[in-house]
């Protein structure tokens, strides 16, 4: 308990860190990943090769090594500097898309025929198809896999740490330029982590499955 | 080309199609090529920077690195699995004091972060005064608790969606639990839930790079202990992408597999299948 009481400060400015890469991340993720998912299933053959080839490259880099990339690589290419918040946002964002677009991808499938072809038979385009009728309905259903993609990203965010942003998972190299025990200090994180995991998005993910379930 | 959402193209569909194609194109091109046209102009692709890669040290080095990265790879992905399997039956044991502690168990490592269970494997460990810690043991059992957690869930979804049958007919005969659980339960689970397991190997594979974060020295690390190498332009970007090449590789024939296992599989279920209806 002293150890957590003591750096009180390390501890609030981590954890409020990797709040803020969990939430700017997961914004943009739903986003790409949604509009990656749409090319993935729309009727131009360009653009379903250039959504399959993106998801196929990412998924099979590490996270490591995409934070590495835009910490240590982007630097120097020459183009405008970001900061390493900002380039952590970017690699997480970029990565976990593709997890959104596998997962909505799925959720599509999930609708049932008989929508997209009543959508089809009173005239309505692809883009009206999709964004009227069948990813309303695809989001619905994609609350539990969504949830474990953005749990993922969640604990994720820790590997920033390694890439000279101040958050959870940088905690304990403070603590041992302070000189602190950090197997407590460590222990602590973890325990935050579970907290914030079991106690706050598993409920919230239940929630949100039981408010949005579609009667089928 | 048809599918559920969209019909087949018409003439302006048609033409529709051609314009969105090109226009993906031109983007998906313009992007690459910036991408490279910065790499050149930042002088990523001087014969400077990539010379450090002929020299035989730097290779044998790099073999070695991959080396390290396979081998801790190949250990964590057998303990996990072994976890996985002893876990998976903790909890589907009759015994609330076998299986509650076991469902307690994988909660708590899936919902730790692997870096910081690592961490804590590596530094916590040896700062609480346990001796001889090696990066590696903390890499490897981190993974092993972690993806030993995740593989328990996969076990017990593939064990759980078997017809209850298969069980009772065990039963009948005279088998144990354990011998249910042995011989007749898990071997159709794993073959149900291979792929799962496969992408979890994928999973396994990808997440040894966060070794480089506590100072393991696999692929990652040596690529960019590379771009330290002033006298030869620091070639962090070239280290970083044949990293990139590395792993994208090694997934990729790590996921090839699972296909052609996948395959193979659901052909000879076939096999039997067109047996049993030659018979019947």
């Amino acid at each position: 308990m002293n150890v957590l009481i003591d750096n009180s400060d390390l501890f609030l400015t981590g954890f409020k860190n990797t709040g803020i890469l969990f939430v700017i991340s997961a914004f943009f993720a739903l986003i790409l990943g949604t509009i990656v998912a749409g090319m993935r299933v729309s009727p131009a053959p360009a653009m379903r090769a250039a959504g399959t080839l993106y998801v196929n490259a990412v998924r099979n880099t590490p996270l490591t090594l995409i934070l590495a990339f835009f910490a240590l690589g982007y630097p120097k290419l020459g183009l405008p500097s970001i900061d390493f918040m900002t380039a952590a946002i970017v690699g997480l964002s970029l990565y976990t898309a593709t997890y959104v677009c596998e997962a909505i991808r799925s959720g599509i499938n999930t609708v049932s025929v008989g929508q997209s072809e009543a959508a089809r038979a009173i005239g309505l385009p692809f883009m009206q198809t999709l964004t009227l009728i069948v990813l309303p309905q695809a989001f619905r259903s994609v609350v539990p896999p969504l949830f474990s993609v953005f749990i993922a990203l969640l604990k994720n965010t820790t590997v920033a740490a390694g890439f000279s942003v101040f958050e959870s998972g940088a905690i304990r190299a403070y603590l041992s330029e302070r000189g602190e025990p950090l197997l407590p200090g460590l222990l602590w994180v973890a325990l935050i982590f579970v907290v914030m995991v079991l106690g706050v998005l598993t409920p919230l993910q239940s929630y949100l499955e039981k408010k949005w379930r579609v009667a089928r | 080309m048809s599918s559920v959402l969209f019909d087949v193209p018409g003439p302006k569909a048609r033409t529709r199609y051609a314009f969105m194609n090109v226009f993906t194109l031109i983007v998906v091109v313009g992007i690459v090529a910036f991408i490279l046209f910065r790499f050149y102009e930042s002088g990523q692709f001087t014969a400077k920077k990539w010379e450090i890669f002929t020299f035989p040290l730097v290779q044998e080095n790099f073999l070695k690195a991959i080396g390290a990265t396979l081998s801790a790879f190949g250990v964590a992905a057998v303990g996990s699995l072994i976890l996985g399997i002893v876990l998976a039956f903790g909890r589907l044991a009759d015994s609330k004091w076998v299986s509650r502690p076991c469902y307690w168990f994988t909660e708590l490592f899936r919902a730790v972060p692997l870096l910081i269970l690592m961490m804590i494997m590596y530094y916590g460990l040896s700062s609480a005064g346990i001796k001889g810690i090696t990066p590696f043991m903390g890499v490897v059992v981190g993974l092993i608790l972690y993806n030993g957690s995740v593989l328990a869930e996969v076990f017990r979804a593939g064990i759980e969606s078997l017809p209850k049958g298969q069980q009772e007919a065990g039963y009948a005969i005279g088998l144990s639990k354990g011998q249910v659980m042995r011989t007749i339960l898990l071997p159709q689970a794993v073959r149900a839930m291979l792929p799962v397991i496969i992408s979890q190997l994928v999973v396994i594979m990808k997440d040894t790079a966060l070794g480089f974060l506590i100072l393991y020295e696999e692929i990652l690390f040596y690529a960019n202990s590379l771009g330290s190498q002033i006298q030869y332009g620091s070639p962090v970007v070239p280290g970083l992408m044949v990293a990139a090449v590395t792993y994208v590789g090694i997934c990729l024939i790590l996921s090839g597999v699972a296909k052609l296992v996948e395959s193979k599989m659901s052909s000879r279920v076939k096999v039997i299948k067109a047996k049993v209806g030659v018979a019947g």
